[in-house]
């Protein structure tokens, strides 16, 4: 660890609380950062910790609170103004422009010029040097797109690095990168570390944070928990802090059933970018039966959705394993035969993948059950009218809005119709990814109400939340994925939040 | 009450593009030209120039709600035009061979762009392109270059005239007391078609879907290609369609016919509100959109403007009318 009491932060965040309408995301959130050390910012998903750093990257501007840079207070306004104050953020969606050089790259927005004339030498040479300083020996006039992913990382910190940057956020860097392309990296940090440099670091690999951790900041439901060395944080601490909320009994309690197993996995990859990339599911099994809720956990990259996606036929051909259906093997090549085989998929997107925001309510709910209603080909609006009012009124969706354009509802009523569209084709197999992101109270109990009601009705319920009582409450057993693969699975009962983070985490679990 | 009806009027894309042609008639009523605008021949004539155009729209209307375009159907029209006339006037073929056998090179056409598009992921605007280019090239080829009229060549090389085929004739007519023309009544047809696939059949409600949010439509079971390719095929036909009918009118197959068309047909379907982004619009504003640039340059032309200002005036009140219907959206 090496730091000196007496080193002033580089980097202070005070108190900061950002609201997105009514919600706070962030209440009054303390962190710094001292320069020489790698500071991991811990917590679930939706701690808050991307928007705290999105704040201090200049991309949020309208928060309470101050930033204080060496002391000076400094307030970006704008990614680039944040650059100029010597902070630098490495996305985990890289920010770099594919068809363009790795020099062009590096130098976007500061390209050296003479009276608008780029200079080329100049602009190579210096890329090169930033290049080499992280050991790369690549061609820099080369486009970015033509370099592996890892590289393109690398190409990202040689860019933050060239901006004299002094505090630099790396969110889940290593998530594309193989475990020598890691050790490069973390090379890297211990050299950036010794200039002087805070690095910033969100993982959600336990194994990851005992390796590199100086000290920990751990944010939950946006509140600063806690700022530790991380020698006094071990892993079971650590997890105790991030999950250590009461659970609270204001979920109705599910009461389990269960029938006959209706689905079952047998070693299910899916590969969403092409067979030979690498597997999102890596070897899954597992199965459910009829009236079953099965809770997937796990954190951001667990690959829970792609595995739903698979199933589901939207990724085509691109899937291995073996799949069975009632006890048939099965394969889907499009969502257009697994909704006739009656499976259903609530996507955790409504407004991106779930609807069509264009479309009126009506048209929505009945999108996926329309062969059913237009015989022929001619449409009935009268039955289109009567099936969504059917869908549509257990859900207390008045009459009025199934002419409404769905864009204009809130966001629980759009995932009430997206919900509709999903049992308008009677599903045996329902899966939700996030069934109640981003909507009220009230309409998240009225959704676990709703899932108890499909249970009682026999249908089997596979639920992927980044809530953990919500994972806990609803689900008769819990599958936890890491990376792809299944690290824990839980009987009824059984589950903790502890245990369930620790296997997100990638903490095998002897149970 | 007064105000609240028009604001609600004006609220919705109808009202606004109503509003548009509503303008551009009353300046007709005031820039008559002495009463002509008043006769009923001007009408007639209005509606015989813009049907070719707005045949065309009908199709443009399907491909572009489902979130595409289709620039081939200037050069679709042109090699539909070449073989109707070979077909009818070299070849002698009567109309119930002429039709199916133009409709049937209109869906080939189509057919080719939509797979394309769908099947091959090009980008619609390359994918048309190709098209458009390429179906221009087959209409040169097939009319070896010339206007494929009723002047034949003999075998010895000397030129005759042949007679007008009756298919041409009876599509270059008018009816009821010479006060419609056929091709406005066949526009009207291509309309209705274009409605009833739009609004009652299930098709339609996929093309809405697809333009709105492709990837929900296709996680929601749409099937995506097929439809898209329908969508192709849709205008391939109603090119077609239009090709026989400038064919009539021209009395010939002109393989340079048709050049630009596919401009003023998207002209017309966005000035009507149809949203090039896909998924929203309608038909009903299609025909709002072909009667609006019809009469606009009707009014021009029976001003005595020349062609110079009409251009000009017309791109102008193109870029208005989009204006005004983009306002009203947010």
């Amino acid at each position: 660890m090496g730091l000196s009491n007496d080193s002033s932060p580089l980097v202070r965040l005070i108190g900061i609380t950002k609201r997105f309408g009514q919600v706070a995301v962030l209440q009054d959130v303390n962190f710094e950062g001292l320069p020489g050390e790698l500071h991991v910012l811990a917590g679930e998903n939706g701690a808050g910790k991307s928007t705290l750093i999105k704040i201090l990257a200049g991309i949020h501007t309208d928060f309470q609170g101050r930033i204080e840079i060496d002391g000076r207070e400094a307030r970006p306004r704008s990614p680039l103004e944040a650059a100029a104050l010597g902070i630098a953020v490495i996305h985990q969606e890289l920010s770099l422009i594919g068809p363009m050089s790795v020099a062009d790259n590096i130098f976007l927005g500061r390209t050296p010029a003479r009276a608008g004339f780029v200079r080329h030498a100049e602009q190579n040479d210096s890329a090169l040097h930033w290049v080499r300083q992280l050991g790369l020996e690549i061609d820099v006039r080369q486009p970015v797109e033509k370099f592996p992913v890892a590289t393109r990382q690398l190409i990202e910190i040689a860019k933050a690095l060239s901006q004299n940057a002094r505090v630099i956020v790396m969110d889940e860097p290593t998530s594309a990168l193989n475990a020598p392309e890691v050790n490069t990296l973390f090379g890297l940090i211990e050299s950036l570390k010794s200039r002087g440099c805070c690095v910033i670091y969100i993982t959600h690999k336990m194994e990851e944070i005992g390796r590199i951790a100086d000290r920990i900041t751990v944010l939950r439901d946006g509140q600063c928990v806690g700022v530790a060395p991380a020698a006094e944080l071990p892993p079971a601490k650590l997890i105790q802090w991030m999950v250590g909320r009461d659970l609270g009994e204001q979920f109705p309690r599910h009461t389990p059933r269960s029938g006959a197993e209706l689905l079952r996995l047998e070693n299910f990859s899916v590969f969403p970018s092409g067979l030979s990339s690498r597997a999102a599911v890596d070897t899954v099994s597992l199965s459910v039966r009829a009236g079953e809720v099965l809770g997937i956990g796990g954190l951001q990259g667990s690959g829970a959705s792609e595995l739903f996606l698979g199933l589901f036929g939207a990724y085509g051909a691109l899937t291995q394993g073996r799949m069975f259906l009632s006890n048939t093997q099965r394969r889907f090549a499009s969502p257009r035969q697994a909704i006739a085989a009656g499976v259903a998929l609530l996507t955790n997107d409504r407004k991106a993948t779930g609807l069509v925001l264009s479309m009126s309510v009506c048209a929505n709910a009945t999108l996926a059950g329309l062969p059913a209603l237009s015989p022929g080909g001619w449409r009935r609006p009268s039955r289109e009218w009567a099936a969504a009012k059917a869908m549509t009124a257990p859900m207390r969706l008045p009459d009025s809005t199934l002419e409404m354009e769905a864009g204009a509802l809130s966001g629980g009523s759009q995932q009430k119709v997206a919900l509709a569209k999903c049992l308008q084709c009677r599903p045996k197999l329902l899966m939700l990814d996030e069934p109640t992101r981003g909507i009220d109270v009230g309409a998240k109990r009225e959704i676990y109400q709703l899932v108890e009601q499909w249970t009682a009705e026999g249908i089997a319920i596979l639920l992927i939340t980044s809530e953990m009582p919500e994972l806990l409450t609803l689900s008769d057993r819990i599958a936890v994925l890491h990376r792809g693969r299944v690290t824990a699975e839980f009987p009824q009962g059984r589950a903790t939040p502890e245990a369930i983070l620790a296997a997100a985490m990638g903490q095998s679990i002897a149970e | 009450m007064k105000l609240a009806f028009w604001k609600s009027a004006l609220g919705s894309p109808a009202g606004r593009a109503l509003l548009a042609l509503l303008l551009v008639i009353m300046a007709g009523a005031i820039f008559n030209a002495d009463g002509a605008f008043f006769k009923i021949g001007t009408h007639r004539d209005t509606l015989r120039q813009t049907s070719v155009y707005g045949i065309l729209a009908c199709g443009m209307t399907l491909v572009i709600i489902s979130g595409g375009i289709d620039l081939a159907v200037g050069s679709v029209l042109a090699l539909a035009a070449v073989c109707a006339s070979k077909m009818a006037i070299h070849w002698n073929w009567p109309a119930w061979e002429v039709v199916p056998g133009c409709l049937a090179v209109g869906t080939a056409c189509g057919a080719l762009s939509g797979i394309v598009t769908a099947g091959l992921r090009v980008q619609p605007f390359i994918a048309t392109l190709s098209m458009m280019v390429f179906a221009r090239g087959i209409a040169k080829y097939a009319s070896g270059g010339m206007k494929v009229s009723t002047v034949v060549q003999n075998a010895d090389g000397s030129y005759r005239n042949v007679e007008v085929p009756p298919l041409f004739r009876a599509i270059d007519h008018s009816i009821f007391h010479g006060n419609v023309s056929v091709v406005t009544v066949i526009f009207l047809v291509c309309v209705a078609i274009a409605w009833v696939a739009l609004s009652k059949h299930r098709w339609g409600r996929y093309l809405y879907a697809i333009g709105g949010n492709e990837e929900a439509a296709r996680l929601s079971g749409v099937p995506v290609v097929g439809a898209k390719i329908c969508a192709y095929v849709a205008s391939g036909i109603f090119a077609a369609v239009a090709g026989i009918c400038q064919a009539a009118q021209e009395q010939q197959g002109d393989p340079e016919a048709g050049v630009g068309y596919e401009l003023l047909a998207i002209a017309m379907v966005v000035i009507g509100g149809t949203s090039l982004m896909g998924g929203r619009g309608g038909i009903g504003l299609t025909l709002i959109g072909v009667l609006t640039i019809g009469y606009l340059d009707k009014i021009l032309s029976i001003n005595a403007v020349p062609e110079a200002g009409r251009l000009v005036l017309t791109g102008i009140i193109i870029v208005a009318a989009v204006l005004t219907q983009r306002r009203g959206r947010t």
